[in-house]
């Protein structure tokens, strides 16, 4: 209850700011996309360039509030989860129209679900409906009502609606007619798309002012970081909706009213060993792999602190678990990152037998502790993170190399061969359902990265993830599905078969021009409200 | 271009006794993270300041001198050899063997490199320690890098082959063999010597690009490709001119290398 009474003082406190600033609106935002929209097509959407048009485009029945964490009604009025998550009912707004003029109505939310779920459309979205073999109906209850029903219960269904635009069903227009505050007018490839306000859009703001405040936004396509930091600074773009550690300090360096840093991220950088039974290691290795005090050792042995604040210049900060603190609701809170002690990872070496010798660590058959860490090549904060894990374990003895590989052939690596010893790579994560991270965490599963598709659980703690993952998975009590996440995430910080190293900083940077930017960690950082974004009234004249 | 020469003798020998004796020069070891001072700029303890990592960039700049400075031209003159020999024998003996021995020369050239390069790293072990894989990398390129040449060597050979004084010395009973070595080698010194300059800093830039297949140096052992690779992200945000040193560093030797031996080359 306190966590809604703060959000909707937040919500509010965001649009009191957004009515002061009227006088600002008008003009053309304008900022970069790093490659060309695959599609516009809302359902087809899975590349970031994509997500961004639909984004400042596609309306949604329900909108996950980027700040405060909690859904918010959009195109739907109220909305019911029922039948244990198989069935969402819909009331809807009434007098909304399209961008072309064509009426919405509970027929073209009937129609988008037919689309979402159709197989034959392969839609990265409906994807994370499937929960079931079975047919998704829909019933239009009334001229403003809509029941669907899926074939199997789907966790946290209602906030996955953040993700569908609504389509049309009866316009000419197809996917082209919108419904959010922005379609698009022009579409130059390789060049620029040119977004302009939805003349039908129905959102108002307390003065009962018609949304969004700027008429049009233009969205260049740029390849290169430098060139849009250096337009950013001329004044020639009005942010940049996500910045790595480097651009961030040089930006700060040069003009520190644009830097903004939202704090620690829902990505996690993480390591781990290979356990695959049938890999081609050496018995030896396997053995060490698979030993929990080894994994442990090591885990305390890397510097997590130095690791933030020197690869990612203190805008990160050392990760603990699956679950990123940035998640509010679903972060094990009791959970602590893993000290940095190697006295203690002897110690615990020890245990199993291992022993240092002439500043070298060897196991109990006398075999030197050596081991490879494979990572994706060009990705320089990987290159540098596993350079200073090189050093970290060298103070108990233990030689790392380093191997950057190509992508396909990493992957290839760690999901057909499991021809590697250990692997660094990063997890991007856009969902705040640890649901959706259930793929990872089944042993059955093929992305359960550090032994995938086991036919029974290798051992008695991932059985014990399985029953727990399965268990929220079941339930729509979220007090029930966080005490399974909770458990689940003290099960990974005690057996670390994924070592997490840290949690990287959502970073973006916003022009002095531009007014009620709020960067926040989920994404699209910087233009979560678009709607109540302004521009300086000198900068909107000239656009 | 005497004073040149003395001058660019001089200065080859000061950095390759600075690159040879990096053990005496050197403040730090190449590897050791000074972790508390990232990316900082030119001061007393580190005269080219430190990396993204806090490493001093002299003493990296020091021992990846030395790990280019002795592997390139290894590797050029492996290509170069190669080169001379393959080209010089198909052009000095003509015919059918030429032809086949270009067709299988532009075969080569035209082969999808990047591929196979990527196969070699993939049947490569991953636990190669950083020398070895300096070794292995350098020894790939002298071994691919020789078609080009071979070539325009070929093309010399065979105009040398023709000329009057290989007649005269064929007609003075002088065998193919001898001819080879005696006339023939001697004096395709010029182009051999050109194709080994280009080769140099091709090779050096080409391990600098290899890294990205995960074929270059391997960490934490530095190179003039590894420490190129620090300007990828120079940018006018962050001007910090000392990022330069390897390149200038690059430039001076292979220049030097050029008027060093211009003499030599010139009496040929």
């Amino acid at each position: 209850m306190r966590r809604h009474l703060i959000g909707l003082v937040l919500s509010v406190a965001i649009i009191l700011c957004a009515a002061t600033a009227i006088a600002q609106s008008g003009g053309q935002l304008r900022f970069c996309l790093h490659s060309e929209p695959k599609t516009m097509n809302p359902v087809l959407t899975a590349d970031d360039s994509s997500e961004t048009v639909r984004y400042l485009t596609g309306g949604v029945l329900v909108r996950l509030n980027r700040l405060t964490q909690q859904l918010e009604p959009e195109l739907a009025t109220s909305w019911r989860v029922g039948a244990g998550g198989k069935t969402i009912s819909f009331k809807l707004r009434s007098g909304v129209h399209f961008s072309d003029g064509t009426p919405f109505s509970a027929e073209d939310v009937a129609y988008t679900v037919l689309q979402l779920m159709d197989p034959g459309m392969h839609s990265p979205t409906g994807d994370s409906f499937r929960s079931g073999e079975g047919k998704t109906l829909m019933q239009v209850t009334g001229k403003d009502q809509v029941l669907i029903t899926f074939p199997a219960p789907v966790v946290g269904l209602d906030k996955l609606f953040d993700q569908v635009a609504i389509m049309s069903a009866k316009s000419p227009q197809k996917e082209m007619a919108v419904l959010g505050p922005y379609y698009v007018a022009e579409n130059k490839a390789g060049s620029y798309l040119l977004l302009k306000r939805n003349p039908n859009y129905w959102k108002r703001d307390a003065s009962g002012r018609q949304l969004p405040y700027v008429d049009s936004v233009r969205l260049d396509i740029q390849e290169n970081r430098d060139i849009e930091m250096l337009r950013l600074t001329r004044g020639e773009i009005d942010f940049i909706n996500a910045l790595d550690a480097e651009y961030f300090d040089k930006l700060a360096a040069q003009a520190p009213g644009m830097a903004y840093d939202a704090g620690v991220s829902l990505d996690a950088e993480q390591m781990w060993f290979n356990q695959v039974a049938n890999s081609r290691l050496p018995a030896y290795k396997k053995a060490w792999f698979t030993s929990v005090n080894f994994r442990r050792a090591i885990s305390g042995s890397i510097n997590r602190e130095d690791l933030a604040r020197v690869v990612f210049r203190g805008h990160a900060r050392p990760a603990v678990s699956w679950v990123s603190p940035a998640n509010k609701f679903w972060f094990n809170t009791k959970l602590q990152p893993h000290p940095f002690d190697q006295k203690a990872a002897l110690q615990t070496l020890a245990q199993d037998g291992f022993r240092l010798e002439s500043g070298k660590l060897k196991d109990r058959d006398g075999h030197l502790v050596e081991f490879s860490v494979i990572t994706n090549a060009g990705n320089k904060y990987r290159e540098r993170m596993a350079t200073m894990m090189q050093q970290d374990l060298a103070g108990i003895g233990i030689r790392l190399n380093v191997v950057t590989l190509d992508f396909p052939s990493l992957i290839e690596r760690i999901t057909r061969t499991f021809d590697y010893e250990a692997c660094l790579l990063g997890l991007m994560n856009n969902d705040l359902d640890p649901n959706s991270q259930m793929n990872v965490w089944l042993s059955s599963s093929e992305t359960h990265q550090w032994n995938p598709s086991e036919k029974t659980p290798a051992t008695a703690w991932e059985a014990e993830i399985d029953k727990l993952m399965r268990a929220q998975a079941s339930t729509l009590d979220m007090n029930k599905r966080k005490q399974a996440i909770d458990r689940v995430q003290e099960i990974v910080w005690q057996e670390e078969p994924f070592i997490y190293l840290v949690n990287k900083n959502a970073m973006a940077a916003v022009s002095s021009a531009l007014h009620n930017a709020h960067p926040v960690v989920l994404r699209p950082q910087v233009y979560w409200n678009v709607e109540q974004l302004t521009l300086d009234t000198e900068v909107a004249k000239k656009r | 271009m005497k004073w040149a020469r003395i001058a660019a003798i001089v200065l080859l020998a000061v950095i390759s006794i600075a690159c040879l004796g990096a053990e005496l020069f050197a403040p730090a070891s190449y590897a050791h993270q000074f972790r508390d001072v990232p990316d900082a700029a030119p001061s007393r303890q580190h005269v080219l300041g430190t990396d993204a990592l806090g490493r001093d960039r002299f003493s990296r700049v020091l021992y990846g001198t030395r790990v280019s400075l002795l592997l390139a031209p290894s590797a050029a003159l492996l290509s170069s050899l190669l080169a001379a020999f393959i080209g010089g024998t198909a052009g000095f003996i003509g015919g059918w063997l030429e032809r086949c021995v270009m067709a299988a020369t532009d075969l080569f050239l035209s082969l999808p490199w990047l591929f196979l390069l990527i196969t070699v790293r993939a049947l490569l072990p991953l636990n190669v320690a950083p020398m070895t894989s300096v070794m292995i990398t350098f020894a790939l390129l002298g071994c691919l890098g020789w078609a080009a040449a071979a070539r325009v060597v070929c093309a010399d050979a065979r105009s040398l082959a023709q000329s009057d004084f290989v007649l005269l010395a064929r007609a003075s009973g002088n065998g193919g063999l001898r001819l080879l070595w005696r006339h023939i080698f001697p004096n395709l010194k010029t182009v051999l010597y050109a194709q080994f300059w280009i080769s140099i800093p091709v090779f050096i830039l080409t391990e600098a690009n290899l890294g990205i297949l995960g074929l270059g140096v391997a960490e934490p052992l530095p190179s003039w490709g590894s420490l190129l690779r620090e300007l990828e992200s120079f940018s006018s945000f962050s001007a910090q001119p000392w990022q330069f040193v390897p390149l200038v560093l690059l430039i001076v030797v292979v220049s030097c290398f050029h008027l060093a031996l211009s003499r030599e080359e010139f009496s040929v």
